[in-house]
C-alpha cells in the first residue's frame, strides 16, 4: 500500500438534530483490496453507507476517490466519482425489462451479458421483465450491472443476504477477481464466513466511530466482537430460577419450524407463561417476519403456531390478538394515532369489534386506561395529542393499549429503542412484572445488554434460523454477540 | 416530532392557523358574522329591516331561509366530513339524493308514500353498500368508486325515467311540509335536522364507531394492529353516508317540489367545500360536524350575495365556484392542515 488508496474517507458526521448518528468515521480501501464494514445494529454503518454512495451528505468529513477530492451530492455524482453501490434489495426499475434498465444507467450491454454468465446465471433475455425474475437473479443482474460501469471502487451492502449457497460462492469468487485485478472493495456484511473467505481488512464502527482496522486472520473474529462491543460496564445477571421452574407444562406460545420466505428460514421455541423470552438477533435475520407472522400481520410460508396446545392461524391481527397475542411494534409511528389522545390511543382495541361500535362504556374505559397510565406512570401533561409527547411516553401508549385490555402474550418487538434512559429504566422491571403475574413475553431487543435485564433466557436468530439459545445468567454481551454473528456452532431449536 | 418544540416565535398568521385548528369553531362563526355584516352593507336592510324602517331588529325572513337552504348542504356534508375522516370522500352524495327524490316522487303516487320513502332509503343504502364493498374490500380508491356509482346511479335513473314517464309525480305532504313549512318563522326542516345534528355529533364523539372513524383516518396500520377490521368499519360508514345522502334528498324534493334528474346534484362540490372550510382534512384524522354547518351556512351567504349582484346564472355559477375554491385553499393554507 504505497500508492495513494483509492477511497479515503476521514473524519465523516452526520447528526439528526440532537441525534448524533455518526461522529467520527473513516475508510480507506488500496487498489486492489476488499474491506468489510463492520458494526453492530445501531453503530451508524448505514448512514455511513449512505454518505460515501451520496444517498446523504455529511456534515463534515473529506471523502477522496483516486486522488480526487469526491462531491458526494447525488448517487449521480458517487458514480461518477467512481463508486458504484450494490444493495440488498435491487435497484432495478420492475416495470422496465433488462435492457430498459440497463439503458436508464447507460450500462454497456456486452460487458453486462458476459458478467451475469460469469456469475452463473443462464437463460435470461434482454426482454425479460425485471418484475418477473427471481429477486435472487435480480441482485445478480444487480451486481453485473455495477461490474459492467466498471467502477473504481464496488460497495456491496448487505447483498448475499438469503442468497442461495452456490450464488454465494458465484459472487465471492468474481469479486475476489475483480480485486485480484485493481478494484477496490468495501464489502457491508454480518457474515463472518464471507468476510474471512474475501476481505483482507475489516473497519469496525462503533457509536458512530471508526473504532479499529484489522486484519483478517485465524482469531480476528474474537478480536472483531470486541471492538464492536466496547468496553460496558457489567450490569449483573438477574435471578432467573423462579422462571427455570415455571417453564414446565403446556407452553403458552410454541413455534414450530416457522417460515415465512424468504428471511425467515425455521425457528422454534416454546414461551411459557411466566417467562421474558428474549430474542436476539443482527438487522434483517428474519425477527420483522417473524413478529409479523406472530402478530397476524402476514402469512407464514411453513411450520405451525401452538397457543396453549392448540394450533393457530392468524390472518388477521384480530384473530392474534382474539388468542392473547398482543403485538407492540418497533416503530412507534406505526401503532399511534398522531393526532388522537393519549386515552383514545389506549383505548383504540376496545371498540374493534362491531359488538363494541355503540356507545362508549365511558367509566369501564376511563378505569382501564388509568389504570395503564398510572401502572406506566405516562406523562399526560400533554393530553391533546400522542404526537406532542416524547419518544419514551409515547412507547409507554402503545404498550399501555394492551395493559388496559389485560395481557396474555406480548410480543415486545426492540420497545427501548431510542427512548431515554429513565424510561428504559421503567420498562424492564414492568417486563418482569407482567411476567410474574402470569404473563408470556417475546422481547426483541437490538440492546444486547436489556437480555439480562429483563429476559429469562433468548433465542439467537442468524440467517433466519435458531442458532442458539441462551439463558440469561450467561448472556454477556460477547457470547449474544458471537451468536448473533453465527460464531458458535451450537445449531438447533429451542 | 418537531410539533414538541414550538416557541412564541412563530408569526401572527401561523398562530392564527393554529387556532383556527385547534378550535375551528370559533374562527368560523366570527367570519360567518363578518360576512354577514358584508351582506348588510350591500343591500341595507336585508339583514336588519329596521335600517330600511321596517320592523325587527333581524328579519326571520331572511335567518329562516339562509337556515332552510343550508340544511340540505350540511346533510350532505355530513357525508364528506364522515367518509374524510376515514381520508375517504363521497362524490356521489348528489346523484343518490336526486334519485332518492326522484324515485320517492314517482312512487308515492302509485305505491303509497311510506313505501316510497322506504324505497327511497333503500336506494341510498344500496349505493352506499356498493360504494363499501369498493373501498373497504375490493379497495378502490374512494374518489374513483364514489364517482363511479355515482355515474352508474345517474344512467339508472334516466333509465327509469323512460317508464315512469306517464304515471306522473306527487310529493308527499309532510315533505313539503318540513321542506316549505315554517315554524315561528324558522323553516321546519329544523325538527328534521336538529336530531340528524345531534346524532351525527353524537356518533362522532361518543360511539366506538366514532372512535375507528378517527382512527382508521390517523394511522390506519395502528387501527389494524388493534384489531380493528377496517372493511367492516368502511362498509358501515359508506352505507351509512348513502342513507343520510338518501334523506337529504328526500327534504330536497319537498323544498323544490320539482323532481328532475339533476335535482341535488350542483349540491356535491358545496358539501365537499362545507367540510373542508368546517375543518376537517380531506387526508383524514381531523374533522367536525358542526364546523361543516357553519361551513354550509357560509356558503348560503356568499350564495345571497353573488345573487344580489345580479349576475347571469353562468358567471354567478362560476365565480361560486372560484370563491369556494379560494376559501377552501386560503383556509388549508392558514391552518397547515391537509
Amino acid at each position: 500500500m504505497t500508492d495513494t488508496p483509492l477511497l479515503d474517507a476521514t473524519g465523516v458526521a452526520k447528526s439528526y438534530g440532537a441525534v448524533k448518528a455518526l461522529t467520527d468515521a473513516s475508510l480507506t480501501v488500496a487498489r486492489g483490496e476488499v474491506v468489510a464494514l463492520m458494526g453492530a445494529n445501531g453503530a451508524g454503518k448505514s448512514t455511513f453507507v449512505k454518505i460515501l454512495t451520496g444517498a446523504l451528505k455529511p456534515d463534515t468529513g473529506r471523502i477522496v476517490i483516486d486522488g480526487r477530492e469526491a462531491r458526494m451530492g447525488s448517487p449521480a455524482q458517487a458514480r461518477r466519482s467512481g463508486l458504484v453501490p450494490v444493495y440488498q434489495e435491487p435497484s432495478l426499475i420492475p416495470d422496465l425489462d433488462v435492457r430498459d434498465n440497463l439503458r436508464l444507467g447507460d450500462t454497456p450491454v456486452e460487458p453486462f451479458r458476459q458478467w451475469v454468465e460469469d456469475l452463473g446465471i443462464k437463460g435470461i433475455r434482454l426482454s425479460d421483465m425485471i418484475g418477473d425474475l427471481p429477486l435472487a437473479t435480480l441482485r445478480i443482474l444487480d451486481l453485473a450491472r455495477a461490474l459492467a460501469a466498471e467502477p473504481d471502487v464496488l460497495l456491496l451492502d448487505e447483498m448475499t443476504a438469503a442468497l442461495p449457497t452456490d450464488l454465494v460462492e458465484r459472487v465471492l469468487k468474481v469479486v475476489r477477481d475483480r480485486a485480484d485485478a485493481g478494484m477496490g472493495v468495501i464489502y457491508v456484511s454480518h457474515r463472518f464466513t464471507e468476510i474471512s473467505q474475501l476481505c483482507d481488512r475489516a473497519s469496525v464502527l462503533r457509536d458512530g466511530r471508526t473504532v479499529g482496522d484489522l486484519k483478517i486472520e485465524p482469531g480476528v473474529e474474537d478480536r472483531a466482537v470486541e471492538l464492536m462491543l466496547g468496553e460496558k460496564i457489567s450490569l449483573g445477571a438477574r435471578e432467573s430460577a423462579a422462571a427455570l421452574a415455571a417453564r414446565s407444562g403446556t407452553p403458552r406460545l410454541s413455534v414450530k419450524s416457522l417460515a415465512a420466505a424468504p428471511k425467515l428460514q425455521d425457528v422454534s421455541f416454546d414461551l411459557h407463561a411466566g417467562e421474558v423470552l428474549g430474542v436476539v438477533a443482527l438487522e434483517g435475520q428474519g425477527q420483522d417476519e417473524l413478529f409479523d407472522v406472530l402478530a397476524g400481520f402476514r402469512k407464514p410460508t411453513g411450520g405451525t403456531i401452538e397457543v396453549e396446545g392448540r394450533p393457530a392461524r392468524f390472518a388477521h391481527p384480530s384473530e392474534a390478538i382474539a388468542a392473547g397475542l398482543t403485538y407492540v411494534p418497533g416503530n412507534r409511528s406505526e401503532a399511534l394515532l398522531a393526532q388522537r389522545s393519549v386515552r383514545e390511543n389506549i383505548a383504540l382495541p376496545f371498540s374493534a369489534h362491531p359488538r363494541t361500535w355503540g356507545p362508549l362504556k365511558m367509566r369501564t374505559e376511563r378505569e382501564r386506561v388509568d389504570y395503564a397510565i398510572e401502572k406506566l406512570q405516562i406523562d399526560t401533561r400533554a393530553q391533546g395529542e400522542v404526537q406532542r409527547l416524547s419518544g419514551g411516553n409515547q412507547q409507554k401508549v402503545t404498550i399501555g393499549r394492551w395493559l388496559a385490555t389485560g395481557v396474555e402474550t406480548l410480543l415486545l418487538f426492540d420497545p427501548t429503542r431510542g427512548i431515554d434512559v429513565r424510561t428504559k429504566r421503567q420498562i424492564y422491571p414492568l417486563v418482569r412484572e407482567l411476567a410474574e403475574k402470569g404473563a408470556a413475553v417475546l422481547f426483541y431487543t437490538s440492546e444486547l445488554a436489556e437480555v439480562r435485564l429483563a429476559c429469562d433466557r433468548a433465542v439467537v436468530i442468524f440467517n433466519g434460523r435458531v442458532v442458539d439459545v441462551i439463558d440469561a445468567a450467561d448472556a454477556d454481551e460477547p457470547t449474544l454477540m458471537r451468536a448473533a454473528y453465527g460464531l458458535t456452532g451450537r445449531e438447533g431449536a429451542a | 416530532m418537531s410539533m414538541a418544540d414550538d416557541t412564541g416565535t412563530d408569526s401572527a398568521l401561523v398562530r392564527f392557523g393554529r387556532l383556527l385548528r385547534d378550535n375551528p369553531i370559533i374562527p368560523l362563526i366570527a367570519f360567518l358574522l363578518l360576512l354577514i355584516v358584508v351582506l348588510e352593507v350591500m343591500r341595507p336592510g336585508i339583514v336588519m329591516p329596521i335600517r330600511a324602517g321596517r320592523d325587527g331588529l333581524i328579519s326571520t325572513f331572511w335567518l329562516g331561509n339562509l337556515i332552510k337552504f343550508a340544511i340540505p348542504l350540511a346533510m350532505l356534508a355530513a357525508c364528506q366530513v364522515l367518509t374524510m375522516l376515514t381520508a375517504g370522500i363521497d362524490l356521489s352524495v348528489g346523484v343518490v339524493a336526486t334519485v332518492s327524490a326522484f324515485v320517492c316522487a314517482t312512487l308515492s303516487s302509485t305505491l303509497g308514500v311510506p313505501e316510497a320513502v322506504l324505497v327511497s332509503l333503500a336506494c341510498g343504502l344500496s349505493v352506499g353498500l356498493v360504494n363499501g364493498f369498493g373501498v373497504g374490500i375490493v379497495r378502490v380508491h374512494p374518489l374513483i368508486m364514489t364517482l363511479g356509482t355515482g355515474l352508474i346511479a345517474t344512467g339508472c335513473l334516466q333509465v327509469y325515467q323512460r317508464f315512469t314517464i306517464n304515471s306522473g309525480t306527487l310529493i308527499p305532504g309532510f315533505l313539503e311540509w318540513l321542506g316549505t313549512g315554517r315554524t315561528m318563522g324558522m323553516p321546519n326542516g329544523l325538527y328534521l335536522f336538529i336530531p340528524f345534528a345531534a346524532f351525527i355529533l353524537w356518533l362522532m364523539r361518543f360511539t366506538g364507531f366514532g372512535r375507528l372513524l378517527f382512527a382508521l383516518g390517523s394511522n390506519e396500520r395502528a387501527a389494524k394492529l388493534s384489531g380493528v377490521k377496517s372493511w367492516q368499519v368502511l362498509m358501515a360508514l359508506y352505507a351509512l353516508s348513502g342513507l343520510i345522502a338518501a334523506l337529504a334528498g328526500l327534504l330536497y324534493l319537498g323544498m323544490i317540489r320539482a323532481p328532475s334528474l339533476n335535482l341535488a346534484n350542483p349540491l356535491l362540490l358545496p358539501s365537499v367545500a362545507a367540510a373542508v372550510i368546517g375543518g376537517t382534512s380531506i387526508f383524514g384524522g381531523r374533522g367536525s360536524f358542526a364546523g361543516a354547518i357553519v361551513g354550509a351556512l357560509i356558503l348560503r351567504v356568499l350564495d345571497t350575495m353573488l345573487t344580489l349582484m345580479q349576475m347571469p346564472e353562468g358567471a354567478r355559477t362560476a365565480l361560486f365556484g372560484l370563491i369556494i375554491l379560494a376559501v377552501t385553499a386560503l383556509y388549508v393554507r392558514i391552518t397547515g392542515t391537509r
